[in-house]
């Protein structure tokens, strides 16, 4: 088992089990701070594939902005002085069995499809070529997706005033 | 224990998602439902990435992966204001109570 299997294995288990954690924990906040690991995780699975750019990406945004936004839903919308911030589950069998069915039935399909796969070394960086990609191939979508956070910047604060 | 392959980034996201599927049926706060759904977003992000490694796509993999960021972004902004909204007109965000457009 090389060191490159070892690092996998770390943040899958992170990611896992953070996972899990956010999605069992009966406290909310404790949940968010799960998501967290989930992210960093994540973020380091990027890592390991060769997309350094998409990991710093998934730190900021990801981490920095729309962690902080949940945060910010989950303080803003409990009475946090009365009421203690826990949140109740529902129907937990049937969900888990139906959970465990279809992800053992996706696991099943992923590991037995036989993939063409062609191991690609990993590039020192990825910044440049996204850059060019995004500026010449992809111009148009870069375009709309900045249109669309402006549609979506100000629908947030006109629905969250009114 | 095998090389690390493909497979193994599959079966994480698989995991992932399925985790995610779970957190959405089973929680009552609408803000659990959106860990979910952020949850179920770096799965499909996972498999997007680990395509454009042992695909052979050249980098669109990862520029999907910086759209699906994006969009994530705008989505989970949106969410949240109409969230605060159902609280300040229901003050609850349990999903399982609000089955009204109005009050």
């Amino acid at each position: 088992m090389n060191i490159y299997d070892a690092i996998f294995y770390l943040f899958a288990v992170v990611t896992g089990l953070s996972a899990f954690f956010v999605v069992t924990t009966r406290n909310i906040v404790y949940a968010a701070f799960f998501l967290l690991f989930t992210f960093f995780g994540v973020a380091g699975i990027y890592v390991l594939l060769g997309a350094d750019f998409i990991a710093i990406v998934q730190l900021i945004i990801y981490v920095g902005g729309i962690l902080i936004l949940l945060l910010f839903g989950v303080m803003l919308t409990n009475k946090i002085t009365s009421v203690q911030i826990k949140t109740g589950t529902l129907q937990i069998v049937p969900a888990a069995v139906g959970v465990g069915l279809f992800a053992g039935f996706l696991i099943a399909v992923l590991t037995y499809t036989e993939w063409k796969t062609v191991d690609t070394a990993l590039p020192l960086t990825t910044t440049e070529f996204l850059g060019v990609m995004l500026l010449q191939e992809y111009l148009v979508v870069f375009e709309l997706l900045g249109i669309l956070l402006l549609i979506a910047l100000i629908g947030a604060a006109s629905i969250a005033r009114r | 224990m095998i090389q690390v392959g493909l497979n193994h980034f599959l079966v994480l996201s698989a995991v992932l998602f399925s985790l995610g599927i779970f957190g959405i049926v089973t929680r009552k706060n609408a803000v659990m439902v959106l860990m979910g759904i952020e949850l179920i977003l770096n799965a499909a992000n996972i498999n997007f990435i680990a395509f454009a490694k042992y695909g052979n796509f050249g980098y669109q993999g990862q520029l999907i992966a910086l759209f699906v960021i994006v969009l994530a972004a705008a989505e989970a902004a949106i969410a949240l204001a109409i969230v605060l909204n159902i609280y300040k007109t229901f003050s609850t965000v349990n999903v399982d109570e609000i089955d009204t457009l109005k009050e």
